[in-house]
């Protein structure tokens, strides 16, 4: 472990100062599921953990129908997969949330780290892009917005700017006769980073697709919007055929690498057999049938 | 030929303590976090030890500077190679396999060079942990790297880059020359044959032929190795550690250290696992030298990373088979060829591996070759069957597509090629008393063997195990008290229920109830030499000290007794914990229980304190056969566990559940080996899955429940009948599996593991990665 | 390299107050084990992959190695010392002895402190769920056979 001194932060303000004033080396500290193991391994150059989930604005989820979700960036994710209203409207994140580590991770860890660690492989981003997410970010220089499908730059970076952090998450009410799901593929069944996942949003009007997004993980630099696989299906019939353009849309899109956890060549195809997977069980979501 | 099937012998004496499930001894202290492991150890003035490692696969160190990191505030000990005294070559006992102490002492520290990512070379002591850590990275090495070689048989090739420059090929194999003389990797050359191999394959209608990959896995004990050593200015060394073998850790540390054993004292802590991976020392003779330079206790354990980069993994195996057999299935003849990777230093288990191969059959005509090979990947150590999983499984993969082609069940083929009683093993030792005909044919009656299998996707499969077992040598020592309870004094570590299974015996042969058997574990200078805990020995050996003893005090109960009725010995009888003489004077029938007498002990002549070494080597083989269910996703290429069923001839169970937990969690083992687990090295060497999120142990959601059936073919080499059951059960899981992957996608699977990834590529297009 | 501060901690743990010394860098984890002596929680991996080091806070499942020590300034801790009440094992610990579901128990604190957890949220819990949440505490002995029946068996012990 690096020698890394610790603060506790009880307002966003105070938080955005001690960042400030501890500059590159002050890391945010939430559920610490990721940063801890970063200062313990020295794989970056951490002197000091700002600890922001005391901060009330940081914890809570708030939903209001037809307004959306409000979720704190530092809220557990247990708290996010037991919620009636999350689990009511967004599938795709209770799917994701559900996942991240072991139970006892899960105690801890939120969706705000999981974004803000910006692994190409994080389980929580693509589900969050897929339902047209919002990171809410305060820094020295005040808020701002970032839509969540633009947040990641590369592996392990984003827009953050040295004093900045997630304060929450928001994401709009779904539609009438809308479904989400997230699903990921690993080689045991918990416990694995993924080698490749996949969240969708889709609603329906009857049979025809009046909207839809499309999210792929561990694919490439960043989690990937597919903005094609979204094209393949909006103003078209939800239909096998228009599932597998959507699919062969994401396996183009992918542009994966070859690593201990898996190869390029089946992650791309993995891409197109989770998107079906996800947009099947999406659909099935919008028309009630689950 | 077929082999007269030997019937199980369900008619066991009517036992007490045998065979029941008592709560173990040191139950309550494990479920309420009292148990002391080795990492739990606090000592006044303690400091904290941690290891510098390689970088690199393969380099020469050229030099090391340690003076910034000494210069650091509470750093008080800094170790090199160089602390330690030089060795000769000779070989240390380790229980299952043995080590030289001129490869031991440089795999603990290297010397000139190092051999593998993750080799340790340089240790700090300090006041702190954090502290120990901040100094290894002032600590300056500077290497002159080398080309490196991971694969076992890139290894064997001419131009191969060199590990060691003296290292000779051994060739223990009649009718091969010993090749020139010149540097290789290959340390050894063995060969086990008998009949006649050409005629064989000359009498067989078919022959096939197959090559199988097995990866480097781990043990995967969840407890990282651990080492805390007091060297006392008078020259005393007291070792507290996590080890399968505290005798072997003495003699390990003696010889590195250059101390007499009679200085070392090695006080075992409870042990969170081993699998083998524990008989070799790794921290121990580091915080010795950390210890001896500070005169502080010194404590050490291993990062998760650095046991799975520097501890022993099982070997890379790369394995041909070929196998003839008539139509009516007679096996004609066998060749096995086995090139096992050792690791850093010569000392796979490919002898085993050559030992066990055929060992469920009897086959005439056989040849097996076998190939012990350095590579720059940590030094291999035992891991639960040594060397068995490997050279097993590609027989037991062959058996099923020459059962596939003889249109036979692949449990008939089996059953047909049984090795039995009379008959003799692969090194043309006779068979006593064995279970494999009984194992063979528990399966084909099983339920699970006879049920329907439904389901798109979905296939069964079926392989058997073999293991030795060992015997060796175990000693114990035991106490009457006053009050009528026993004290069972123990070399042997508990790592499973071994007090529990040891205790029941000396309780069985008392006539008295668990409850009055407390059994304690002890260091090195309180209990005779005992061997390791592992080959599946310690119930089996340790049972037999415990019956000792057990008839060592009822005799000497049975003589006191006689004494204070005034009777001569042969007319008083000991059974179920009461003495019985012969009527008094009065014609009163004379009987004392145990607890009586032994109140009596002290007065009339003394408390009664025994002890006994055992040296048997009837510790019989050991059988097991697996039924799997499995499904395959064919769009994703995971393999899904449906169902399990581990037989297995266990001799006598004494503690049943225990028994069944072996079976159980030597299937867990073998599943992860078949399935995910293995080693991936990066381009430059290194193991970049050091980790247990990235080396894929199974997780709990991963296996269904295992069911067990344990036959009881009693051993008659024990009093109780006992056979080692630990090793055996994880030689089918890989085999099984396999087996059922070609049942239910019709694809024949190779190498291992048998990840989605090679499943999917397997697959092939027009299944898998076009969809 | 900034030297690592000296924090004092004062947190309940198992219904105690304690107050302890730490440096800034420990983490819950080597808090426990190596300033305030309670060694029931085990380091497996030291990156929340194994579960051995499962412990309460605030009523909480959490990874003792991914909570550092400084965080637990007022928080309430549960270990596995803190499990029985006096001479009364939890029906957990119970179960585990009965049904065998330990052989070397290096796992095992971690597994009972991870099993309550799961019985506190949902007393009747299926197969499935048991696997499921304890996909987190890695046991490398059993095979899980023999913990999940305990789990099982020690549910239907606190339902009655």
């Amino acid at each position: 472990m690096q020698a890394v001194k610790y603060a506790r932060a009880t307002s966003v303000d105070e938080a955005v100062q001690m960042l400030r004033d501890g500059g590159d080396v002050a890391r945010v500290l939430a559920g610490g599921t990721d940063v801890i193991v970063l200062a313990r391994e020295r794989r970056r150059d951490i002197d000091l953990f700002v600890d922001i989930k005391h901060i009330p604005d940081l914890i809570g989820i708030d939903y209001q129908a037809g307004q959306g979700l409000t979720l704190g960036a530092a809220t557990p994710l247990y708290e996010v997969y037991n919620h009636p209203d999350v689990k009511a409207h967004y599938p795709a994140l209770v799917e994701a949330s559900h996942v991240i580590g072991g139970t006892a991770i899960q105690g801890r860890a939120s969706l705000g780290g999981n974004l803000a660690n910006s692994s190409p492989a994080a389980d929580g981003i693509p589900a969050m892009i897929a339902l047209g997410g919002t990171a809410h970010i305060a820094g020295p220089n005040g808020r701002r917005d970032v839509p969540i499908a633009e947040f990641c730059t590369a592996p392990g970076r984003n827009v953050l700017e040295t004093g900045e952090f997630i304060v929450s998450l928001s994401f709009p009410d779904p539609a009438a006769n809308s479904g989400s799901a997230w699903e990921r593929f690993i080689p045991r069944n918990e416990m694995d980073i993924a080698v490749t996942n996949a969240g969708v949003y889709l609603a329906l009007d009857g049979d025809t697709v009046a909207d839809a997004r499309v999210a792929i993980g561990a694919v490439a630099p960043t989690p990937l919007l597919v903005p094609a696989a979204a094209e393949a299906l909006i103003g078209k019939p939800l239909t096998d055929e228009t599932i597998e353009a959507a699919a062969e849309a994401a396996r183009q899109a992918a542009n994966p690498i070859t690593d201990m956890r898996g190869t390029a060549d089946q992650r791309r195809h993995l891409a197109g057999v989770l998107v079906k997977r996800v947009l099947n069980k999406a659909a099935a979501r919008a028309r009630g049938d689950e | 030929m077929v082999a007269t099937p030997e019937k199980p012998n369900t008619d066991k004496p009517a036992y007490k303590v045998v065979g029941t499930r008592p709560v173990r001894p040191d139950g309550v202290d494990k479920v309420t976090g009292r148990a002391e492991y080795g990492a739990d150890i606090k000592l006044e003035g303690m400091l904290y030890g941690a290891v510098l490692r390689s970088p690199h696969a393969h380099a020469r160190i050229k030099r090391i500077d340690t003076s910034k990191a000494e210069a650091l505030p509470g750093v008080k000990a800094v170790a090199t190679h160089a602390d330690f005294p030089k060795q000769e070559s000779g070989s240390l006992d380790l229980g299952e396999g043995s080590a030289n102490p001129l490869w031991l002492v440089e795999n603990v520290l290297a010397g000139s060079k190092v051999l593998y990512h993750g080799h340790a070379v340089a240790a700090v002591a300090a006041t702190d942990l954090h502290i120990a850590e901040d100094a290894l990275a002032l600590i300056e090495v500077e290497y002159e790297v080398l080309p490196f070689v991971i694969d076992v048989r890139e290894a064997m090739l001419p131009n191969a880059p060199i590990l060691l420059d003296d290292l000779r090929t051994n060739v223990r194999a009649k009718g091969v020359d010993t090749p020139k003389d010149v540097p290789t990797n290959i340390a050894l050359h063995m060969r086990l044959e008998k009949g006649d191999i050409e005629q064989g394959f000359a009498d067989a209608d078919v022959v096939i032929e197959r090559e199988y990959t097995t990866a480097q896995a781990h043990q995967g004990y969840i407890e990282p190795q651990n080492g805390t050593a007091f060297w006392n200015r008078d020259g005393q060394l007291t070792i507290w550690c996590s080890t399968q073998g505290i005798f072997s850790v003495r003699s390990q540390c003696a010889t590195l250290l250059g101390l007499p054993e009679s200085q070392v004292r090695v006080i075992p802590k409870e042990i969170g696992g081993g699998f083998g991976g524990k008989l070799t020392v790794y921290l121990e003779p580091i915080a010795a030298v950390l210890s001896k330079k500070s005169h502080r206790p010194v404590k050490m354990w291993m990062p998760r990373a650095d046991i799975i980069r520097a501890t022993g993994p099982t070997s890379a195996t790369h394995n041909r088979v070929k196998i003839g057999v008539k139509r009516d299935g007679t096996i004609t003849a066998a060749e096995v060829n086995l090139a096992y990777a050792a690791g850093a230093y010569p000392g796979s288990p490919v002898g085993a591996g050559a030992l066990c191969a055929l060992a469920p059959y009897d086959i005439a005509n056989q040849r097996i070759d076998g190939f012990d090979v350095v590579t720059n990947t940590p030094k291999t150590q035992a891991y639960r069957a040594p060397g068995a999983p490997a050279s097993e499984h590609a027989v037991e993969a062959t058996l099923d597509e020459l059962a596939e082609q003889l249109d036979m069940d692949p449990m008939e083929l089996r059953l047909k090629n049984a090795a039995h009683e009379g008959g003799t093993n692969s090194a043309g030792q006779p068979w006593p008393r064995i279970g494999a005909t009984a194992v063979m044919e528990a399966i084909k009656n099983h339920p699970h063997y006879t049920s329907e299998l439904h389901g798109e996707d979905t296939g069964r499969g079926v392989a058997l195990g073999f293991w030795f077992n060992g015997g060796m040598e175990s000693s114990s020592s035991a106490t009457v008290n006053s009050d009528g309870t026993v004290s069972l004094i123990l070399g042997s570590v508990d790592i499973g229920g071994s007090r529990a299974s040891l205790a029941m015996q000396l309780a069985e042969t008392l006539g008295l109830t668990l409850d009055e058997v407390h059994p304690h574990i002890v260091d090195t200078d309180s209990v005779g030499w005992t061997g390791v805990t592992g080959g599946s020995r310690t119930t089996f050996a340790g049972g037999w000290v415990a019956y000792d003893l057990g008839e060592e005090i009822k005799k000497r109960v049975v003589e006191r007794a006689a004494r204070m009725w005034d009777v001569e010995t042969d007319v008083v009888s000991y059974a179920d914990g009461v003495i019985t003489g012969p009527p008094d004077a009065d014609n009163n029938p004379r009987s004392m229980t145990f607890k009586e007498i032994a109140k009596q002990l002290q007065r009339t002549g003394g408390l009664i304190a025994v002890s006994a070494t055992s040296r048997r080597n009837t510790q019989g083989a050991a059988f097991a056969g697996h039924i799997v269910d499995l499904h395959v996703d064919r769009e994703t290429g995971k393999v899904e566990i449906l169902r399990y069923t581990a037989i297995q001839d266990v001799g006598t169970a004494i503690h049943p559940s225990y028994v069944e937990g072996q079976l159980q969690g030597g299937v867990a083992q073998g599943v992860g080996m078949a399935l995910n687990e293995e080693y991936y090295y990066d381009d430059e060497g290194h193991v970049v899955n050091a980790s247990l999120l990235d080396y894929r142990m199974p997780v709990a959601n991963d296996l269904p429940m295992i069911d067990t059936q344990l036959v009881e073919v009693p051993n008659p080499g024990h009093p109780y009948g006992v056979r080692g059951v630990g090793e055996a059960p994880i030689v089918p899981p890989a085999p099984a599996i396999r087996n059922a992957i070609y049942d239910a996608i019709g694809v024949r699977m190779y190498d291992m593991p048998m990840s989605p990834r090679r499943i999917l590529e397997e697959l092939g297009p027009q299944n898998g990665s076009a969809s | 390299m900034t030297t690592d501060e000296r924090i004092v901690v004062t947190a309940t743990i198992n219904g105690e107050e304690r107050t302890w010394l730490s440096s800034s860098r420990d983490s819950l984890l080597e808090a426990l084990r190596e300033r305030i002596g309670l060694t029931g929680a085990k380091e497996g991996c030291n990156n929340g992959n194994c579960g051995a080091c499962s412990v309460l806070m605030d009523g909480r499942l959490v990874n003792s190695c991914l909570v550092m020590a400084a965080e637990c300034e007022g928080a309430n801790i549960t270990t596995v010392e803190g499990l029985a009440e006096g001479d009364e094992l939890h029906p957990l610990q119970t179960a585990f002895l009965e049904e065998a579901a330990l052989q070397c128990g290096i796992c095992t604190p971690g597994f009972l402190i991870s099993s309550k957890a799961l019985l506190d949220w949902k007393p009747n819990p299926s197969e499935e769920e048991i696997r499921f949440w304890l996909a987190g505490n890695l046991c490398r002995c059993t095979g899980y056979d023999k913990i999940i029946r305990a789990v099982e068996k020690a549910a239907e012990e606190m339902r009655s």
